[in-house]
């Protein structure tokens, strides 16, 4: 585990205890929590430690909140996480995982299908040559697959996607996000995150080179272009 | 009495407000749709008041004042701030901010006041309080020992009110409305018939009180007709039962200068007579917005003459006019009433202000409606408060009730408090650790502890020392405060607030203590990790080393959040057991107002890591930068202390960034009712809400002028954030502001 922020209000619906896991195989380029992608570090925690926190947190829930689980990936320790989520949903607690998408096993499914009730998506690029300069390993296709998986098992998910002026943020990729999305029945909303370097200071810290230190953020009228155009397809377009 | 309207009850034959509150409210359960802006009128006025309190600013905060006159309940020609706008009239003398002497909680007090804005009581009245008259400060210094002394001037007892009013009395200012003044007074004589031999110290104390509240009803009365206001008789419509309200009130900030002046819970009964005049056709709810804009106003305008070292402890020139708004009835019925908007509704037409001190009475089954509303207030103008209804009214058994200054419940019209300040709990924890010596001066404050001379602190023997000077300054501190009331009593007495009060209401004793997080951090410290003291070559820590890692309160660890929860219970153990003046019950706080930034500078290091002259927390909250996991966490732990063992209120203040409580405005609202519903389900009992930027604050800090009016809550109360001084604001800029990662 990285961390814990018992008060989460932008990690999915309502008032959320999010748990950042440590560990991750990506290296993205605007990783704002860079500290939580090596996968060598973090600190143990009991299961029942976290069970309790969340319950302690349940009158503050409401109908809409709950847990969510973000990295790092949270993928990579999909079989303890099934125990946590099992115990989660024994208490009637809202799940949420937040992810990357390549991890697809069988420990994964059983996850997602039966005690997820939310997955949050990340699409980094619509193509192999954009995700692969993003996140520094190929394979792009591995998110197109888990995405199908979810919405085979119809259940919740929504989508994530950092704009980035330039890279991301491109009208023409933009129409091919929702073309393929479009006819998708689980995806309850898009949530965009325009592009920031509020993570810069920690790449500094660990001595990592932060290489989009010349990417400027986006313009009030590029993040309006970017929400015209996805509400083309998507029910639900929300700018974080 | 003539009674028209209104249902009947038992209030129609004896003094009961609650029971026509009961009778005759009418619940509302709709959204703030209805609500008006402010009348011209109500506008114009307001820009004389914004202009007044601008030259108040520029002029030292002080506006003008009457060096000539002893400020009584009848002292002073009616006054106004433009005739022919005001719809609600009266003014606590004859001109607009004036401020006044009330030299009988302290006349040297006086003096210093004025004289840090170059000015001297006129000469008679020097001569007589010189010479003649006694006030209660010097009651007080005349009884006080020389331990009590030292206690206070090292700083264990501080801002202890010895020699300023102690205020937290609230009048049933209803009452002057719903009886008029001569069904009152035959109460009271009535009452003072029945107070008979054998004559006994207290029932001869009583008699005599009793006398001087009939003859302060009859100064009120006086009052109404400078104003051409026939007070004898009760209100007859709702701009009379305002006015009458106000008129009530006013007497009580004319003749005591009080900490806090407590307005009530005026909010739910002022609309029944608001609704009984709309459903006649008599008003429109253009009028009812103009009554409570313009009350509203006029209890922004209440001024009182303090000394500079008084905004110390209470920062920002604060009135403490608390009223209570909402809440529940013990049948299941809501308090909430369209009046309950409209008063939350002035912070819009008036804009955000400290003052009234609104405080939203907090439970689960309030209408969701109004719940929304309190949260897209307190989002829009940080300006209220919470407070949990549920816990107070079935823990101190009455649903008819104010708030005493920032967080004490307070039976409306059948019981009163005795404000007692608070003792530094950081610095008792000190003295178990030092042998029982000051740890800045060595001086012997507490006998019968060894010192720890061991190279690590041990946490067992550590706990036995701080219970036994807990006991020492539980005594002294008791016995400073049956002092102070003793004294307050017979130089300063309350008689125009207590002549709206039961003859012989129930008394608390409002006891309190800082340092709490300290406290608990460094308990813990002692515990979980190891912690090495440096000592000076007297033998004083001057710093401690800590080893290893610690729980620190504010991160919902029971390891810690007990040793905090069991310190405040066994203080308030101690307290208990001594017995007080008039057979007051003991009750105890978590509250700092403003004064943890001067509490810290009188407090040694401390062996959670505090240096030496650092700031505690406020009230309750955990220490600055502590809690590591996010607000609820940190809510969740300040949850755990225990009301039972702390009645007189337990102070939170949360600040968090816009962004962070939501992505837009509706979840903001959303999560702003969750989490209060959240917190006050775990047992809590009063939070803050400042929903502000961290860049907001140092802006204002540099251009004051263009912030007249930001209001940030502080402990327990609410102030202009461009009159707290810097050292205040940086502490508030300091203090946890919720960001998440």
């Amino acid at each position: 585990m990285h961390s814990i922020e018992s008060f989460g209000t932008h990690d999915g619906p309502g008032i959320r205890l999010v748990i950042f896991l440590q560990g991750c195989k990506l290296k993205c380029l605007y990783c704002h929590n860079p500290d939580t992608i090596d996968t060598s570090g973090g600190s143990l925690m009991h299961i029942d430690e976290l069970v309790e926190k969340a319950v302690k947190m349940k009158p503050y829930f409401s109908e809409k909140g709950g847990v969510t689980v973000s990295g790092g990936e949270p993928l990579l320790q999909s079989k303890e996480l099934i125990s946590f989520f099992k115990r989660l949903k024994q208490e009637g607690i809202h799940t949420n995982i937040d992810t990357n998408g390549r991890i697809l096993n069988h420990f994964t499914k059983t996850l997602l299908d039966d005690y997820t009730d939310l997955v949050m998506l990340d699409i980094k690029h619509m193509t192999e040559e954009g995700y692969k300069a993003i996140t520094g390993v190929p394979n792009n296709e591995t998110t197109f697959t888990f995405a199908k998986h979810r919405e085979a098992s119809g259940k919740k998910m929504w989508l994530r996607y950092v704009l980035i002026p330039g890279i991301t943020n491109i009208p023409e990729l933009l129409h091919q996000m929702g073309s393929y999305f479009k006819n998708y029945k689980t995806i309850e909303k898009i949530e965009l995150q325009p592009y920031h370097k509020l993570g810069i200071h920690k790449w500094k810290a660990l001595g990592w080179n932060y290489q989009l230190k010349d990417t400027r953020e986006n313009t009030d009228d590029e993040i309006n272009t970017a929400v015209e155009i996805l509400k083309n397809y998507f029910k639900k377009v929300k700018v974080n | 009495m003539e009674v028209k309207q209104f249902n009947y009850g038992i209030w129609t034959e004896e003094v009961n407000v609650r029971d026509f509150v009961i009778k005759n409210i009418t619940p509302y359960y709709g959204t703030h749709e209805f609500l008006v802006g402010p009348t011209v009128r109500t506008k114009n006025l307001w820009e004389i008041c914004k202009k007044a309190t601008k030259e108040e600013r520029q002029n030292n905060g002080v506006r003008s004042v009457d060096t000539n006159t002893i400020s009584t309940v009848s002292a002073f020609d009616a006054g106004y701030i433009d005739k022919e706008n005001e719809v609600i009239i009266g003014l606590q003398t004859d001109e607009l901010l004036k401020r006044t002497m009330k030299p009988f909680g302290g006349f040297k007090v006086v003096q210093k006041a004025l004289s840090e804005h170059g000015l001297v009581p006129n000469e008679t009245l020097t001569e007589l309080f010189s010479k003649y008259v006694k006030t209660h400060n010097d009651g007080v210094f005349d009884a006080y020992t020389k331990e009590i002394k030292k206690y206070r001037s090292l700083g264990f007892l501080t801002g202890l009110p010895d020699n300023y009013a102690r205020g937290r009395i609230i009048g049933d200012y209803r009452r002057v409305a719903l009886y008029g003044i001569n069904f009152l007074i035959e109460s009271k004589k009535d009452d003072l018939a029945k107070i008979k031999g054998p004559m006994t110290d207290a029932v001869i104390r009583l008699r005599e009180e009793v006398s001087e509240q009939i003859k302060s009803l009859n100064e009120i009365i006086e009052l109404g007709a400078k104003y051409n206001l026939d007070l004898s008789r009760p209100a007859e419509n709702a701009k009379e039962a305002v006015q009458w309200t106000y008129m009530a009130y006013l007497a009580a900030v004319k003749e005591q200068d009080g900490a806090a002046m407590s307005l009530g819970n005026v909010s739910t009964f002022l609309d029944i007579y608001i609704e009984n005049d709309i459903q006649e056709g008599l008003i429109t709810e253009v009028e009812a917005q103009e009554y409570i804009d313009q009350f509203v106003m006029k209890l922004r305008m209440v001024r009182h003459l303090r000394m500079g070292a008084y905004d110390e402890i209470f920062a920002g020139d604060p009135t403490w006019v608390t009223e209570a708004i909402g809440g529940m009835f013990e049948d299941g019925r809501t308090k909430v009433t369209k009046t309950s908007f409209r008063f939350l509704n002035t912070l819009y037409n008036l804009g955000p202000s400290p003052e009234p001190n609104m405080t939203i009475l907090w439970a689960k089954d309030l209408p969701e409606n109004f719940k929304s509303y309190c949260a897209k207030v307190s989002i829009d103008t940080s300006s209220i408060q919470f407070e949990n209804d549920e816990l107070m009214r079935k823990s101190r058994g009455s649903d008819d009730y104010g708030i005493a200054c920032c967080v004490s419940h307070q039976d409306l019209g059948k019981s009163i408090q005795f404000f007692g300040a608070r003792t530094n709990l950081a610095k008792t924890l000190l003295l178990a650790i030092n042998g029982g010596r000051c740890e800045i001066t060595g001086t012997q404050i507490v006998e019968g502890i060894e010192p720890c001379n061991c190279e690590y602190l041990n946490f067992d023997k550590v706990m036995a020392n701080f219970k036994i000077a807990m006991k020492h300054v539980a005594r002294v501190y008791n016995d400073s405060m049956n002092i102070i009331h003793y004294m307050h009593d017979k130089y300063y007495y309350e008689k125009a607030q207590m002549a709206l009060i039961d003859t012989n209401p129930s008394i608390n004793i409002a006891y309190g203590i800082a340092g709490l997080s300290i406290v608990a951090d460094s308990l813990s410290a002692i515990k979980y990790a190891k912690v090495k003291p440096i000592r000076n070559e007297d033998g004083l820590t001057v710093d401690f080393k800590i080893q290893g890692e610690f729980p620190c309160y504010g991160n919902d660890d029971d390891r810690v959040d007990e040793l905090a929860a069991k310190a405040v219970a066994d203080f308030n153990n101690e307290l208990k057991q001594l017995s007080v003046y008039k057979n007051a019950e003991p009750t105890m706080s978590v509250l700092t107002i403003t004064s943890n930034v001067s509490y810290g500078k009188k407090t040694g290091a401390t062996p959670d890591g505090r240096a030496m002259g650092i700031p505690f927390a406020p009230g309750a909250n955990p220490m600055h930068g502590r809690d590591s996991q996010g607000a609820i966490a940190s809510l969740n732990s300040v949850a755990k202390i225990n009301y039972e063992d702390s009645q007189d209120g337990i102070s939170n203040t949360f600040s968090i960034v816009p962004k962070s409580l939501g992505a837009d405005d509706s979840s903001r609202t959303e999560n702003l009712v969750a989490i209060l519903d959240g917190y006050f389900s775990k047992k809590a009992q009063h939070v803050n809400v400042n929903v502000l930027n961290k860049e907001t604050l140092l802006d204002a800090m540099k251009h004051p002028e263009e912030y007249p009016q930001l209001t940030i809550r502080v402990s327990g109360y609410a102030v202009n954030f461009v009159r707290l001084t810097k050292e205040q604001q940086l502490e508030v800029i300091t203090r946890s502001f919720h960001e998440s990662m």
